[in-house]
């Protein structure tokens, strides 16, 4: 009985993922559209976009190997995987032993490097271009990210997500310096991973500085709508993340009732639309900056991880 | 059901036995196939008895003591936990590439100058793992890098092979110098060669601190730790394809078998310092290698160059395991020490794979500069989907095998804050951030490997016309890929395989894995924290099949070919993509000034002028520059000097003689 609900749990959790990410997209939209006093989509519009793509028929490129046709459905996957394993309404899911946080990182490194392969199948300038700035801020993204990742493993005394959030629950954390910087440099990596501004600007499409929509310029169809719900994926995981570690109240813990389900989901929502209109409000602030300006911002991450991590260090031992 | 070791030492007496038939056979048609056959089926008999020995009694120890070498102690042969594992590299390897082999070794157009040493290069490997003592140890050691120095020129037609070769005799001989002065502390003034002696024996600190850093040379160097690396990226790609993974993926874990055997088993205890030696060397070795690898667009060096990379991720894993070993922290030091063989295990296989579809690109096209290839997948589709495997294992992606071996080694660094030492409480979450650094360089660099030599359009027209590999090559590259998938999805197994070294070595072992529910992985148990390879492999499967038959089914099927978009400017020219070079610029722009002190020159002609606008990329190589270079010249200038000493008079020959049995006498009278 307890694994039938547990795993209804799961496979709820699975499916809100799936269906929220669109309307996620949409909201930031909207918002930053009402911002600069522009009316904007609906905020149901990435929903009618998925459905439109989908329907229409797929355009390849002469020269398109299988792996570019495989490759959305692999990063869709990863993607979807690893975001249905960040606790969201409710903690101890049946499989969050499957991938500790480490995993989950890499599980989102296998969609990236997927679709960096995707940007190179064609061989044209733009996806080549789009490739290789892609894995720059990716080998730079991903140790800072990591080293958050040991400062939160250092607190909780294990990687595993579900044990991180249940103990940044408990009282017995209260604040560290240590913590601050983590969540400073996660929303930092956050934004550099999603192709926000000011690493990337998700609303272009002719521009030299473009990094995600250069890659996946040749696709159209039924792959472009896998691509961009993993892109609406991740920009969901990251929010749940950030919501699950640092403010992991309201989250359901494994063996509650209804109430406390709808209670967490209650909260949930509450906090990703908290987040949404922050990176709303984040990115109509502030201006792109130059490709190679992003290792300085993305190294400041980086710096704060290992200062956050080295200065658990030091007090675990005082 | 113990298997004797002296069944082995038949092997390597039918490997010899081999070398000197592929002599006698010399150039005749049948030579290549007969000897890759023969080395074929004496590793896979080799590979049966070990895996029957792992299996049955994984700890048993057998040792035999021939009437060979030094005339009192005899040559000791000997097979325990550790050599097992090592030799089930050794020999499995030699399988697989000698199945390459077969298929491969019909393209080469002076097989008598590799074959003999092939056979020979095996047996001398297979000796070094079995050794019992220090002569014997060194003996095969220099065995093996003569056979593979062999190898390394076996074009010898080529400058750069002939270079190549040069640099490597020079390494190999400084390297076993350095074990043979190593060696010879150990043994001390009662000359204890016997290994069994020298483990009993109780080491001062000063000797223990000076052993450890000449194995850090003689092992190092071999192995590829930086600075001793800079013959690794000349020698590995020189020989043919196929050798080229022996001595990547094989010979270098021979290497860190000595390593291991001197430091962990036989040495005692090394300060807390070496340990931290150990793993600052080892994050730099990992960080530069990948760099390095990022700047080559020759795919058999850059392939030899992640080498560099992983040897320093294994060796970061065994500095960990030492600094907790020597803190009494057994179950850390057996969890840092599993990743580390677990790491040795993973190269082992894709790096063989890696450099077997690389030879396979050659095969096909002639051409190693990926700057002129491009577009394989298309002629080439299965080697493409290999070398995919081996990329996505390589760059430590889940659900490969690459990085359950990256994630032990995490786990490992994040038990550090329980140490007690100040400096290595700084060093390892920084070498930490460094490995996550070099893993994330990793997989761009595998992205550009794949992406430039089998993606886009073909960049020369030997590109255009390449075909698809032998059978032999292909199975050969299949059965790698598919152990990568089998050690990713079911770690545990490998890692409860791998227990009894952890115990016999460092006095500890992780909790038993593979009765874990699920198959998952939970090497300590406080910190509840898992892996479960399995899963991760069927979610993706399932999910990835899943969206796609539905999105078929009730979405679109229909796909139309067309030209390529590019943003409304396509180009037909194959010039206009992205190339090797072009995909490493950023990368190059923001460490390569520091690390390489890269400089870019551009040459833009005014307006009116016809000439081409050149951009020329100058980057050093600063080991070279700051080490090797002002050696050279030192030694150079000492040879000028000195060169006067072949022109003495018999007299003065006479008084030198003299005065150095003086000398010599003096410090002799001086010393005890």
């Amino acid at each position: 009985m307890d694994l039938i609900r547990d795993l209804f749990v799961q496979g709820m959790q699975m499916a809100v993922v799936l269906l929220l990410a669109p309307l996620l997209t949409g909201f930031v939209r909207k918002i930053k559209a009402r911002l600069l006093r522009r009316q904007g989509p609906s905020v149901i519009q990435p929903y009618r976009d998925l459905a439109r793509l989908l329907r229409k028929e797929a355009v390849l490129a002469e020269n398109a190997s299988w792996l570019f046709r495989v490759a959305p459905y692999l990063i869709f996957a990863s993607t979807w995987v690893a975001a249905a394993l960040v606790p969201t309404f409710a903690g101890g899911l049946v499989f969050s032993w499957t991938a500790d946080l480490i995993a989950i990182i890499a599980l989102l490194g296998f969609g990236r490097f997927f679709l960096a392969l995707a940007g190179m199948d064609v061989g044209t300038s733009f996806g080549g271009i789009g490739s290789s700035r892609e894995m720059l801020i990716a080998s730079l993204a991903e140790p800072a990210m990591l080293l958050t990742v040991f400062t939160l493993a250092l607190v909780a005394g294990s990687t595993q997500l579900s044990t991180v959030a249940a103990l940044m629950s408990s009282p017995e954390v209260g604040l560290r310096v240590s913590l601050g910087m983590a969540l400073v440099a996660l929303i930092m990596v956050a934004v550099a991973e999603n192709g926000r501004i000011p690493v990337d600007n998700p609303a272009t499409h002719l521009e030299l500085t473009m990094v995600h929509e250069a890659m996946i310029l040749e696709y159209s169809g039924r792959h472009l709508a896998m691509i961009e719900f993993a892109a609406s994926l991740k920009l969901l995981l990251y929010l749940s993340l950030i919501a699950c570690i640092f403010i992991p109240w309201g989250i359901a813990a494994p063996g509650e009732g209804p109430a406390r389900f709808a209670l967490g989901a209650a909260a949930y929502l509450a906090k990703i639309g908290i987040g949404a209109f922050c990176l709303a409000l984040f990115e109509t602030a502030i201006a792109k900056m130059r490709v190679f300006r992003v290792p300085d911002f993305l190294g400041a991450a980086l710096m704060l991880g290992l200062l956050g991590t080295l200065l658990l260090f030091v007090s675990r031992s005082l | 059901m113990t298997i004797d070791v002296s069944l082995f030492l038949w092997a390597v007496a039918a490997l010899l036995a081999t070398a000197v038939v592929a002599v006698a056979l010399g150039r005749s048609a049948s030579a290549s196939r007969l000897v890759y056959g023969a080395t074929l089926g004496i590793s896979v008999v080799a590979v049966v008895m070990l895996m029957a020995h792992l299996v049955s009694a994984p700890g048993e120890i057998s040792m035999v003591r021939l009437p060979l070498g030094l005339p009192w102690i005899g040559a000791g042969f000997r097979l325990d936990a550790l050599s097992a594992l090592f030799l089930l590299i050794v020999n499995f390897g030699g399988a697989i590439a000698s199945l390459y082999g077969i298929g491969y070794g019909r393209h080469e157009d002076a097989p008598h100058r590799v074959l003999p040493f092939f056979a020979a290069f095996l047996a001398g490997m297979n000796l070094v793992v079995l050794a019992d003592d220090a002569f014997t140890f060194l003996l095969s050691w220099e065995f093996m890098s003569l056979a593979s120095w062999a190898l390394v020129v076996s074009n010898h037609r080529s400058e750069d092979s002939r270079r190549a070769g040069f640099v490597y005799l020079v390494m190999a001989s400084f390297g076993t110098l350095s074990l043979l002065l190593a060696f010879g502390l150990m043994a001390g003034p009662t000359g204890g060669y016997a290994f069994d002696t020298i483990r009993e024996m109780t080491h001062a600190p000063l000797t223990v601190a000076i052993v450890f850093i000449l194995m850090l040379f003689g092992a190092g160097s071999k192995a590829g730790l930086v600075p001793l690396h800079v013959w690794l990226p000349l020698a590995h790609p020189a020989a043919p394809s196929h050798v080229s993974a022996l001595m990547s993926g094989v010979m270098t874990k021979v290497a860190i078998y000595g390593f291991i055997r001197v430091v962990f088993d036989l040495l005692g205890e090394p300060a807390w310092w070496s340990s931290a030696v150990l793993i600052m060397l080892g994050g730099a070795t990992a960080v530069l290698g990948i760099l390095y690898a990022l700047m080559e667009t020759d795919l058999k060096r850059l392939l030899a160059c992640s080498t560099i990379e992983n040897i320093g991720v294994i060796f970061v894993s065994l500095g960990l395991a030492l600094a907790f070993r020597s803190n009494a922290m057994g179950w850390a030091a057996a969890l840092a020490f599993t990743a580390a063989l677990f790491h040795i295990v993973n190269h082992s296989l894709f790096k063989s794979l890696l450099f077997f579809g690389a030879g396979a690109v050659i095969t096909a096209t002639g051409q190693r500069d990926m700057e002129k290839l491009g577009g394989l997948i298309h002629r080439m589709p299965w080697t493409s989907f290999a070398f995919l495997v081996g990329c996505v294992a390589i760059s430590a992606l889940p659900p490969l095998n690459g990085f359950v071996s990256e994630w032990l080694t995490f786990q490992a660094v994040l038990q550090s804050p329980d140490l007690p030492e100040w400096g290595l409480k700084i060093i390892v979450p920084a070498v930490g951030g460094l490995l996550a650094f070099s893993a994330a360089l990793a997989a761009s660099c595998f992205v550009r490997a794949f992406g430039i030599t089998f993606l886009g359009r073909s960049r020369s027209p030997a590109a255009d016309q390449a075909h698809e590999v032998d059978r032999f090559s292909l199975s050969a590259m299949f059965i790698l890929a598919a152990l990568c998938l089998a050690a990713g999805i079911l770690p545990g197994f490998v890692i409860d395989a791998l227990s009894p070294i952890t115990q016999a070595l460092v006095g500890g072992s992780i909790p038993p894995q593979s009765n874990a529910p699920w198959l998952s992985i939970a090497p300590i148990a406080e910190s509840r924290s898992s892996y479960n390879g399995l899963l991760v492999f069927v979610f993706i499967a399932v999910s990835a099949w899943g969206a796609a038959l539905l999105v078929h089914r009730l979405a679109s099927r229909d796909v139309r070919r067309s030209a390529a978009w590019d943003c409304g400017f396509p180009d037909a020219r194959p010039q206009t993509q992205y190339t090797a070079g072009s995909f490493a610029q950023p990368i190059r722009r923001v460490f390569g000034t520091l690390v390489f002190h890269a400089r870019e020159t551009v040459d833009m002609p005014p307006p009116g002028d016809m000439r081409a606008a050149r951009l020329t990329v100058e980057t050093r190589d600063l080991a070279w520059d700051w080490i090797y270079t002002p050696i050279a010249r030192g030694i150079g200038f000492a040879a000028i000097r000195l060169n006067r000493l072949q022109f003495l008079t018999i007299r003065q020959y006479l008084s030198l003689v003299f005065l150095a049995l003086v000398a010599l006498l003096l410090v002799l009278a001086l010393w005890t």
